[in-house]
């Protein structure tokens, strides 16, 4: 459903940030996108869901598809009303706003009462720690509720798609895991989900397809457990040895060893 | 507050009323003030324009009172059977939608490709924009004070000890209005989407909450307020003669409610407003006499006020205090 082909991407005309990055989410696929700090996940994101501009940025090749018709271009809110959802890194709840309240605002483009209510109760219904706090304000939330609001908000724009930029940051690893089955779930219930990660583990444990990026482009993509067994993707994002130990820093030698990338 | 009873009670003889009536004229003027304050304080929360050409903006809301009500006769003259006063008020009404309209022009021609840019050069622009809207409007209305032919006029209701103007009552009348109204926008689908985007523009982008729609509806918001605070400030009491180049100047005088309230607070404007209008009448009615002080000394009440406010609060009675770690 949603095809990035070859995307380049500029930053105030000078910075090359996304250097011909190919992916694609299909009907009813969890994507995991992986990379490390700097590799341009986020920019990815932006690129798809149309906030590039207020960064100064540019797509300067390429083209974002979604069913079809090409996205880059549009307006943010154009692309939402299209059916793609996002939840943005580092939760962005509005934490002077009650929890209701931003709900709501995940609701704007949708101009059907009866479908906003359902999916109103949809998130309370999958999310009973907000049903329990809903006239509290956001930002007194803790930071496990803040991403489930983060959440629970994009979905009530009843999204086909839905974007995820690293929801697992800065949560403890049960709230990562609970994470990770909420995820699971939305899937179920219909929509795509676009995960980009940091936290290799949690993504390749859940996705359908995965891709590695680094620096700007892909590098690496295939079936989560391809990945998940490969000698480089263990070192690099699991932090494992290749034959499963763990590393000792004695035997630490840069030049030894290279990443390969072949596949 | 209490030095003013007591100051009251040292007044004497008709210590009471002098006190209630310029207690009303105070919440009178301060309504105007907060009006005004309100609709500065709504586009710099939503869009984080400060926006200089406010008083301008006023000065064309009672302009359009004065063309539609006394020069064109609209909607009344299609109205004849509705009484005079109905007729005002529906021709103040359109003047005030006119306005927004101005204010939603104004926003999309000037201030929308500036987004993204340095807020000072924006807030440069508003100031251009008022001397523009200002001399275009006097171009159009002409160096002589033009009445707005109220129905009000100068009538004056006692109540008791109370002695107080029509108009002054129609002004806190609409006040508390426009203030309910407000209140239920914000509620609203559209309040929500500009409380977001005040908060967090990105992250309301993100939900598909369409920014350019909110600035310009907080535009027209800011120039309806600006419009009713400038009609009501070109009545007698305040102004007897009616609309005159000067009017544009009240919102200077309103300037003070805003700070003292804190730039970015909604109730911050409404109590600021109300605060230093009662300040600047209290100080015409107590201390006209104390001869030292001069003449017109309540003109700079407010801004003495406003930096008393400040030595002790910096950000405003309400405003969101920076907080910065050292």
């Amino acid at each position: 459903m949603l095809e990035v082909a070859n995307l380049e991407v500029v930053y105030n005309d000078v910075v090359l940030v996304l250097r011909g990055l190919s992916l694609e989410v299909r009907d009813g696929q969890i994507v995991a996108l992986l990379g490390a700090n700097g590799a341009g996940k986020t920019t990815t994101l932006r690129a798809i869901t149309g906030l590039l501009d207020i960064h100064e940025g540019d797509i300067t090749k390429g083209s974002v598809t979604l069913a079809g018709e090409r996205i880059d271009g549009k307006d943010p809110s154009d692309i939402v009303r299209m059916g793609i959802a996002q939840v943005m890194e580092g939760r962005r709840v509005f934490a002077e706003m009650t929890v209701d309240e931003n709900l709501r605002t995940g609701a704007v483009t949708n101009n059907d009462a009866a479908s906003v209510k359902g999916a109103y109760e949809r998130v309370m219904e999958m999310f009973p720690v907000l049903a329990k706090r809903r006239k509290d304000q956001a930002g007194f939330l803790s930071g496990g509720e803040q991403q489930m609001l983060a959440i629970g908000r994009a979905l009530m724009a009843a999204p086909k798609l839905l974007i995820l930029d690293e929801p697992s940051l800065g949560l403890a690893p049960l709230l990562v895991q609970q994470i990770r089955d909420i995820i699971v779930d939305i899937n179920k219930q219909g929509t795509s989900v676009l995960l980009i990660e940091q936290n290799a583990n949690m993504a390749l444990s859940i996705a359908d397809f995965g891709y590695i990026m680094e620096v700007g482009k892909v590098v690496m993509d295939g079936d989560p457990q391809k990945l998940l067994s490969d000698e480089d993707v263990q070192e690099f994002y699991l932090g494992l040895h290749g034959e499963g130990e763990r590393k000792s820093f004695r035997e630490v030698k840069h030049y030894k060893r290279r990443k390969r990338w072949l596949s | 507050m209490d030095a003013v009873v007591v100051v009251a009670q040292v007044a004497g003889a008709g210590g009471a009323e002098k006190f209630i009536n310029a207690l009303s004229s105070g919440l009178a003027l301060g309504a105007i003030y907060a009006i005004l304050a309100l609709g500065f304080v709504i586009i710099f929360k939503a869009t984080q324009v400060v926006n200089f050409a406010h008083g301008a903006l006023a000065a064309v809301g009672a302009y359009f009172t004065v063309y539609f009500a006394t020069v064109l006769n609209v909607p009344g003259r299609f109205l004849e059977f509705l009484p005079y006063t109905a007729q005002w008020i529906l021709s103040a009404a359109l003047a005030v939608l006119a306005t927004a309209v101005v204010g939603m022009i104004v926003e999309r021609i000037t201030i929308r490709p500036m987004i993204g840019e340095p807020l000072f050069a924006v807030a440069m622009i508003t100031l251009g924009l008022d001397l523009i809207i200002r001399t275009v409007t006097n171009d159009f209305m002409g160096n002589q004070a033009r009445g707005l032919n109220d129905p009000w006029g100068a009538d004056i209701v006692e109540i008791g000890l109370l002695r107080v103007a029509k108009t002054q009552i129609v002004t806190m009348i609409v006040a508390v209005v426009a203030m309910l109204l407000l209140a239920w926008f914000f509620r609203s689908r559209m309040g929500i989407a500009m409380r977001a985007t005040a908060f967090d523009q990105e992250a309301a982008m993100a939900q598909g909450i369409s920014v350019g729609k909110v600035f310009a509806v907080a535009w027209a918001i800011g120039a309806a307020l600006a419009a009713i605070g400038g009609i009501f400030s070109s009545m007698a009491p305040r102004a007897s003669a009616g609309l005159t180049p000067f009017t544009a100047l009240i919102v200077f005088r309103a300037f003070p409610a805003v700070i003292v309230g804190g730039l970015d607070s909604v109730t911050g404007a409404i109590v600021g407003g109300l605060l230093i209008g009662m300040a600047e009448v209290f100080a015409g009615t107590y201390l006209a006499t104390v001869s030292w002080l001069g003449v017109g000394f309540s003109g700079i009440v407010p801004w003495l006020f406003m930096m008393l406010i400040l030595l002790v609060k910096p950000y405003g009675l309400f405003g969101t205090e920076e907080i910065r770690r050292v």
